[in-house]
């Protein structure tokens, strides 16, 4: 039985949750807003909070200067791109682990899971030497390759903790039938398991978009996305608060759009099925 | 059930992944070995040929390895205590009834979706700057001296922001546990008098530690090897230099490959001693 509630408890908890809530979210906020002054109001003493001429023109001048498309384009193609690479060659490694599963599916699993916990660090020298020698160093193609196989563990354990809940049954009836192992594979199981590799599609996608580890290392100027844009903002020229604010504000937005959509995947995703 | 011919194509299946894995695991995996034992200089003259374990006593030698040593074994511990404490009381506050609950818990699990270069400089200007940043406004009003975050408080910003960054993962991550809590027992145990202290202590923590620790070893791991946060802040200065960092830049920035191949090895050695314990918990959960 559901424990009633008073209002004032209830009243309570919002004030404290609510306030906590805005507390965190503080600094996204401020930099929305901020992306919205001028240069003068971002660091104008006392500082405005809504109360300002709101401009667009920090958006106009972050593209204009800096071609901002560019980068976005650049973040776009290695995010979507390593994340389409990665369900391409996980999404039939995952069913065959789930569906036909052997003595050594667990170890195959946890070996894959290892590989997801070496240092990017240890082995940075050996990637940048390779990415030179194979001419692939500040390209688009070298960084999304490179992202797909740092996220595939995370794609695999995704796809594989969804296919493990589409009951077999299903398959062997399909099979009864004589559904072949294509048919099957189109007609059954894949409507079934389209809503697990949307979330992982969605989580990886984040997940690429925001590294900023390799993405800083192997990029320059051509292939750089927009982490690597940002981080170009770090050397102080005058003042920059507002146009750092709007091309952050550009960056972050889309994510955050799909993260909202995706953080019940996010649980699953990143304790690779421990919790659910 | 599976055939010999099912199985023989679930293998070909699983190929592809398991081939570029093993790829990417093993290649850059035994160069860094191979370097860590090679007098290697990129710049001065390249190869230098064997160094046997010189690289890896000079790497230990060095004056700047033990600070690293603590600076991230203090950055790790500092941001594991402070998201845990807070992941569970926001855990706890998020799963009472409310209004707008979904609204909060979207506020709240937001700054995990921005990438951490803009989080780092988000709060590297817009609030640690000791001129124009929020924080020095509000220290001015109060009338207190605006403080160099970043300098004079180095290692307390950037557990800061990534405090900021993961607090979400380990909220979230809790709550989810906290929500799988047997509301009954809890009500039984109100009903005989327990004190909200004791039915935290006794029936929620256990309950929780599970979680607690899945949290702790996926975020040490993630935390072992922060880079973007301190390359935008403070670019390894003010005692922040972790041990991936100085790997960093004895690798790339004063190109000794050799240093910092046996640098990496030690990361690598570290890391899995970690990674470990969470593969055991992860297996366990394989078998049930």
């Amino acid at each position: 039985m559901a424990r009633a509630v008073t209002n004032n408890r209830k009243a309570l908890n919002t004030a404290i949750a609510w306030s906590i809530g805005l507390l965190i979210f503080f600094p996204i906020l401020w930099t929305i807003l901020t992306s919205f002054k001028t240069e003068a109001q971002a660091i104008s003493n006392p500082p405005v909070f809504l109360f300002f001429d709101w401009t667009l023109e920090n958006y106009a001048v972050v593209q204009e200067r800096s071609n901002y498309m560019r980068f976005l384009w650049n973040s776009v193609f290695i995010a979507g791109g390593s994340t389409v690479l990665g369900l391409i060659i996980a999404v039939p490694a995952a069913w065959s682990m789930a569906f036909v599963p052997s003595k050594r599916t667990k170890d195959i699993l946890l070996w894959m899971l290892s590989t997801k916990m070496l240092p990017a660090v240890g082995v940075l020298y050996p990637i940048y030497l390779l990415f030179i020698k194979l001419g692939l160093l500040d390209t688009r193609i070298g960084l999304t390759i490179v992202l797909m196989l740092i996220n595939l563990p995370i794609i695999v354990w995704m796809l594989y903790t969804y296919f493990k809940e589409i009951p077999g049954e299903i398959l062997e009836a399909a099979r009864m039938d004589g559904a072949s192992l294509s048919k099957e594979i189109i007609y059954v199981l894949t409507p079934m398991a389209i809503p697990g590799i949307a979330s992982t599609l969605l989580l990886n996608f984040i997940l690429a978009w925001n590294e900023a580890f390799w993405t800083l290392n192997l990029t320059a100027a051509k292939a750089a996305p927009l982490t690597a844009f940002i981080a170009s903002y770090s050397s102080p020229e005058g003042l920059f608060y507002a146009k750092l604010s709007a091309a952050s504000t550009m960056a972050i937005a889309p994510i955050l759009i799909m993260g909202w959509f995706s953080q019940k995947q996010l649980v699953r995703g990143l304790t690779f099925g421990a919790v659910k | 059930m599976a055939t010999q011919q099912s199985r023989s194509a679930a293998r070909l299946m699983m190929a592809p992944a398991v081939i570029l894995l093993l790829g990417w695991m093993l290649v850059p995996l035994t160069m860094t070995l191979w370097f860590s034992f090679r007098k290697y200089l990129p710049l001065r003259g390249g190869d230098l040929g064997w160094a046997g374990f010189d690289n890896y006593t000079r790497f230990i030698g060095s004056s700047s390895f033990w600070p690293s040593v603590q600076a991230t074994l203090v950055i790790v511990g500092g941001v594991l205590i402070i998201t845990v404490v807070l992941g569970i009381i926001l855990a706890l506050l998020l799963d009472q009834p409310m209004w707008g609950q979904g609204i909060v818990r979207i506020l709240v699990i937001a700054p995990f979706f921005v990438m951490p270069t803009v989080s780092a400089l988000v709060w590297k200007n817009m609030f640690m700057d000791p001129v124009n940043g929020l924080f020095a406004y509000v220290w001015k009003f109060f009338g207190a001296a605006p403080v160099e975050w970043l300098s004079q408080a180095s290692m307390q910003s950037i557990i800061m922001i990534v405090s900021w960054q993961w607090l979400p993962f380990a909220t979230l991550i809790l709550l989810t546990a906290v929500q799988s809590l047997d509301s009954e027992q809890l009500e039984a145990a109100e009903m005989d008098g327990a004190s909200f202290l004791s039915r935290f202590w006794y029936l929620i923590l256990p309950h929780l530690a599970r979680a607690i620790t899945i949290v702790v070893l996926i975020q040490t791991i993630f935390l072992l090897s922060i880079f973007a946060e301190i390359f935008v802040t403070t670019g390894g200065a003010f005692g922040t230099k972790t041990l991936s960092y100085l790997i960093f830049q004895r690798v790339l920035e004063s190109q000794n490959v050799g240093l910092g191949s046996a640098g990496g090895v030690y990361a690598i050695i570290l890391a899995n001693i970690v990674a470990i314990f969470l593969m055991r918990i992860v297996g366990k959960n394989l078998d049930a």
